[in-house]
């Protein structure tokens, strides 16, 4: 395994792809709440509805995808270029090929991510002080939140990957990934009735975003279990595409 | 021991059987030539014994083993399916470190096989870059990685030039010199005619011919002895097993000496008397006519 788990480590830091998807959800998270927080240090308003804590993951759904798109080209860039028969000759055992591929985009997607949540919380609270608006890592839940958002966003890659596994084609699985984190959790809110609330209370992200809420109101579901959702919707993408991986002709 | 044993392998894609119950058997020593025309089946039986594709019957087993229980299967045998089938962004000696590494080949193989393919002046450049030739020499790198004794190559010159051709044709001779056993298919009868040792010839999936090279020529077509001569038609007569062409007779089953002697004998001259060596390609033409996937 260790083996496979170093192949796939060369695989993902030898091709430019890795380098710019991550600068860009890099940029994404600290772009986004720069831009916002500047803007709302620099106006007389009020800002009603949102926290200094909401400004500082503000690029976070856009991170995400950037994270997801990487998730997804590091297995079907594979099966595009065909370079999957090479890798499957190498290890034959498939599950094994999947999960080395899987540890070691969780591994660097959560450090990279860990470090955008570090840089962007700390670039912006001195800016947001300006307006009485910043947190302290001290203060109650902030850590936990902020350790919640780099959670969210390797969740995010590894949607990509399961979904990128399991249609093994960029651009379907891309949309399906944009679709999954950031259409459909929306649509979802449209749904009528309790039966329609209890399904948008759990779907993708409207469950997964709990974990880097500072609070989180009443009959929500609480950060982790938020979180535990959004996991298992990645979990059962992933089993369809290890059972399809194992059964499908390369 | 046998390289690579397929027994009953069978492929079906819904209502269409790509290959139908071939049982061979690949030996170590030889260029094993596995020709068939385009369509009948050569590249998913490839797949088949390379684990990437399930056979829907049979079996085949590498080096005693199902491909999928080979602990480092390039260590046994190294294939090259299709040279382009590579990530373009990554360089040529990433390219192989990665292969490498998932079968705990040493790092210092990467730069032998570089060498020994003639790639180390461009081991940097990204793969995107390269020519057919040289994906081609990249490919056979990778399958040299793990120093096999078994190797596998699909259609290796298509697409590439003389020199490309002479230099692959030589290493699959030199390889089998060295005691390895060389699995190599082509659509090409001329090809295998001057790299084969033992030709397995299939067509529509099925198997043809599981034989040695020159058995293969001696067995499916005899030959024939092209006459001229200012009294054709005379002669023919004389010949009823003869073939009519324009400007000269076919003669099949009679030898040479023998239509000499019976011109002599009705004082008939003749211009040419010529015994036409049967070639591998017309062979090979003959025996699959029957199996084109599409006929004229």
């Amino acid at each position: 395994m260790i083996d496979v788990l170093t192949s796939e480590w060369t695989k993902m830091r030898s091709v430019r792809s890795t380098m710019w998807t991550y600068a860009a959800g890099f940029l994404l998270m600290l772009g986004f709440a720069l831009l916002v927080s500047i803007s709302v240090a620099n106006t007389r308003e009020p800002i009603d509805g949102m926290t200094g804590f909401d400004i500082t993951v503000m690029g976070t759904p856009f991170a995400s995808i950037a994270m997801a798109t990487l998730g997804v080209l590091v297995i079907s860039s594979e099966y595009r270029t065909g370079m999957i028969r090479t890798s499957l000759q190498a290890v034959p055992q498939r599950l094994t090929l999947l999960s080395a591929k899987v540890l070691v985009f969780t591994v660097a997607t959560a450090l990279i991510s860990a470090a955008a949540t570090a840089v962007t919380f700390f670039a912006v609270q001195p800016i947001l002080a300006g307006k009485g608006l910043d947190t302290a890592l001290g203060d109650p839940e902030v850590l936990r939140a902020l350790i919640g958002t780099a959670l969210f966003l390797t969740a995010g890659g590894l949607l990509g990957l399961a979904l990128g596994a399991l249609i093994r084609h960029t651009p379907g699985a891309i949309l399906s990934a944009v679709g999954l984190i950031l259409v459909a959790p929306q649509l979802s809110q449209l749904l009528p009735g309790a039966w329609g609330a209890a399904v948008s209370k759990h779907f993708t992200t409207n469950a997964g975003s709990k974990v880097m809420a500072l609070e989180t109101g009443p009959g929500s579901l609480g950060p982790w279990q938020g979180f535990a959702v959004y996991l298992a919707w990645v979990a059962v993408i992933m089993i369809a595409a290890a059972v399809l991986m194992r059964r499908r002709d390369a | 021991m046998t390289a690579i044993r397929a027994a009953h392998l069978t492929k079906r894609y819904g209502q269409t059987t790509a290959v139908a119950d071939l049982s061979f058997e690949v030996n170590p020593g030889q260029v094993t030539g596995f020709l068939g025309p385009n369509g009948a089946g050569k590249s998913t039986t490839m797949r088949m014994i390379l684990g990437l594709d399930r056979p829907s019957a049979g079996q085949v087993t590498v080096g005693g083993v199902p491909y999928q229980d080979l602990k480092h299967p390039l260590r046994t045998i190294g294939a090259l399916l299709d040279a382009k089938a590579v990530h373009g962004g990554r360089s040529a000696r990433n390219h192989l470190l990665a292969i490498a590494q998932s079968n705990a080949i040493p790092r210092g193989r990467v730069e032998e096989v570089l060498a020994a393919v003639g790639l180390s002046d461009v081991a940097r450049r990204r793969i995107g870059g390269f020519s057919l030739g040289m994906s081609q020499r990249l490919g056979i790198a990778a399958a040299l990685l793990g120093d096999p004794e078994i190797l596998l190559f699909d259609e290796p010159v298509n697409g590439l030039d003389p020199d490309g051709i002479l230099w692959i044709r030589t290493f699959m001779r030199k390889q089998a010199a060295e005691g390895r056993a060389v699995f190599v298919s082509s659509h090409l009868m001329s090809e295998m005619a001057q790299t084969a040792d033992h030709l397995i010839v299939i067509g529509k999936g099925r198997m043809i011919a599981d034989t040695g090279v020159e058995e293969f020529i001696g067995r499916s077509s005899q030959g024939y002895v092209r006459v001229r001569s200012p009294r054709l038609s005379e002669l023919a007569a004389l010949l009823p097993a003869a073939e009519s062409h324009a400007d000269h007779l076919r003669v099949t089953g009679i030898p040479s000496l023998e239509i000499g002697r019976l011109a002599a004998r009705h004082a008939l001259e003749l211009e040419e008397l010529t015994f036409v060596q049967p070639t591998l390609e017309a062979a090979y033409m003959e025996l699959t006519k029957d199996s084109l996937e599409f006929s004229s």
